[in-house]
């Protein structure tokens, strides 16, 4: 992909994001005109406590989804998993029940720590089954990650429901945005930070991507770019599910999609794998918000029909081209 | 050199190889032969360090490689493995930069650009540099890793049965631009060969394993002889001599 076609496409990045960006602060229940910004104080008020945090926590969601399922697709070596669909977000859900049950006054931070530790531990789980499962069966991957995070996911629902936190559990498991406001949203810059430093390591998870061989032909430390690789899902999903809920198949179709369209060079693809992810989701929070006016679906839903559909196709497509 | 001491290996319970000590010359192209199963492979992945040394040593120069860091190693020794099954879609030409990576870290100089552009020309791939790997054909994929690992420039470059996928005319043209990287550039080539005509007609130096043993090593001209190597394949082979060269004869 030559060099002024890349550029094109960062730019169309960009200048899509803003218009995006624009389009969420406008559109809501209570009156809002952007050119009247800094003339009327309560516009300015509510862009920056509600529709800006909002707009942000979608972008950065969005955003850090995307990037910790293209990671999670080259350590497994097989594009179709992510975070989402092999345990990884239930067993964050874990830690978070864990800590609600047993030490409920926490601070958000320190039970986003347990949800962290336990997606890791779930993630690592997750790798050590795909190991044992046969190369010629590629398919068999997703499926058993599709499985593992079920048996997860009904454990989590099991305990919930004899310790009455299902309502509680409701909320993780419909993402959405519907609640973000300004000072709850801003462990997600986290998220957007850990995406950031990903993107240094991005040649890493390139070459860990041609498999071990080559890596360590290359004299590539393997595990070492595995263990940053695991640690990033792990922080991202984690911090997503306590934030602002389960938003599954952003990690799946964004970088399918990206990978189609311009290879698997991460360097080049992650900032539009970023992009259209962070892009994605702020447009299904965005259709949530008006389908119903002036009542709301969760992002998480529209995404997960609009998602589920893109995934089937990206299925059955890749059969009939094999 | 690469030396290799009372090397043994062994996967599960079954012995592998069986107490090789052996030493593959520099400055030339060696070819490991032997029927499947004997463990070429195995002891290739050894002295490339894609497997732990599990009692013995292997030592490439003055490198352990056992002790000595990944990184270091990639500098001195590039591999070509068997089979590069690859999930990821890059290109071509992107793949063949990433044989800089022990050097540039990702970082290309203009230099390290040049010799991967100069290894796309070498191994006939200028104008594949710009289709993704799982869109070209097996045999053309087989020539981009041999070019990455060109590209890696390294002293000693190790290759697992690369002509596997390759055409005649493909295969005659890895193997005569190994044999010119070895007199000319003074590289050192270690080859797994299946086909013994290729192993006859340029490598410098032969290694024959059987059974995890190495049944025998020498120049080709001296140990391929119809008697070592019926006995070696266990099937009647013939040698001759067309104009002036050894051609040999196992078909029926």
């Amino acid at each position: 992909m030559s060099g002024s076609r890349i550029y094109g496409a960062y730019a169309l990045c960009i200048v899509s994001l803003t218009a995006l960006a624009l389009l969420s602060v406008s559109i809501g229940v209570a009156q809002f005109d952007l050119r009247q910004l800094f003339t009327n104080p309560a516009d300015l008020e509510l862009l920056l406590l509600s529709r800006g945090p909002r707009t942000l926590a979608a972008l950065l969601t969005g955003a850090s989804l995307a990037v910790s399922g293209v990671i999670m697709q080259l350590l497994v070596r097989n594009k179709f998993v992510e975070p989402g669909t092999t345990g990884a977000t239930e067993a964050a859900m874990i830690g978070l029940l864990v800590v609600t049950l047993l030490a409920p006054g926490w601070p958000i931070f320190a039970k986003m720590l347990a949800a962290c530790i336990t997606s890791l531990i779930g993630i690592l789980g997750f790798l050590a089954l795909s190991r044992v499962l046969p190369p010629t069966q590629p398919l068999l991957v997703p499926l058993v990650g599709l499985i593992y995070s079920g048996v997860l996911g009904a454990g989590v629902t099991f305990v919930a429901f004899q310790t009455d936190l299902l309502q509680y559990l409701g909320t993780w498991l419909n993402g959405g945005f519907s609640g973000v406001l300004a000072g709850r949203y801003e462990l997600l810059w986290i998220a957007g930070g850990v995406t950031i430093a990903a993107y240094f390591a991005a040649d890493r998870f390139t070459v860990a991507g041609l498999g071990p061989t080559t890596s360590r032909a290359l004299g590539l430390p393997y595990r070492q770019v595995m263990a940053i690789g695991v640690t990033v899902i792990a922080i991202v999903t984690s911090l997503v599910v306590v934030t602002v809920g389960l938003l599954p198949f952003i990690g799946l179709v964004v970088p399918n999609i990206v990978s189609r369209l311009m290879g698997d060079n991460l360097r080049r693809s992650l900032p539009v794998v970023a992009a259209m992810g962070a892009g994605l989701v702020l447009f299904c929070d965005i259709l949530g918000r008006v389908i119903r006016y002036p009542y709301e679906i969760p992002a998480g839903t529209v995404f997960g029909i609009l998602g589920g559909i893109i995934f089937l196709w990206l299925l059955l497509g890749r059969r009939r081209n094999a | 050199m690469i030396s290799i001491e009372a090397l043994n290996h062994a996967a599960g319970t079954t012995q592998i190889l069986h107490d090789i000590t052996l030493t593959i010359p520099r400055g030339g192209l060696t070819a490991l032969i032997g029927p499947n199963g004997a463990g070429k492979s195995t002891l290739l992945n050894l002295i490339a360090a894609q497997a732990d040394v599990q009692s013995g040593r292997i030592s490439v120069d003055d490198l352990d490689v056992a002790t000595t860091p990944r990184t270091q190693l990639a500098q001195r020794m590039a591999v070509v493995a068997q089979r590069s099954d690859i999930a990821s879609r890059l290109t071509v030409g992107d793949l063949v930069e990433f044989g800089r990576w022990p050097h540039s870290k990702g970082r290309l100089t203009p230099y390290d650009r040049a010799i991967a552009s100069h290894a796309l020309e070498v191994f006939d791939l200028t104008n594949l540099s710009h289709r993704f790997l799982d869109e070209i054909s097996g045999g053309q994929r087989q020539r981009a890793f041999v070019a990455m690992a060109y590209t890696q420039q390294t002293d000693w470059l190790m290759l697992d049965e690369p002509l596997n996928n390759l055409d005649i005319r493909h295969a005659r043209g890895l193997m005569g631009e190994l044999a010119r990287l070895v007199r000319e550039e003074n590289r050192s080539i270690v080859i797994v060969l299946h086909d013994l005509n290729h192993a006859a007609a340029w490598a410098d130096h032969v290694v024959a394993l059987d059974a995890g043993r190495v049944a025998f090593s020498g120049a080709p001209d001296q140990v391929l002889t119809a008697e070592a190597l019926s006995t070696l394949y266990n099937a009647p082979i013939q040698t001759h001599m067309i104009d002036g060269r050894k051609v040999i004869l196992h078909h029926r």
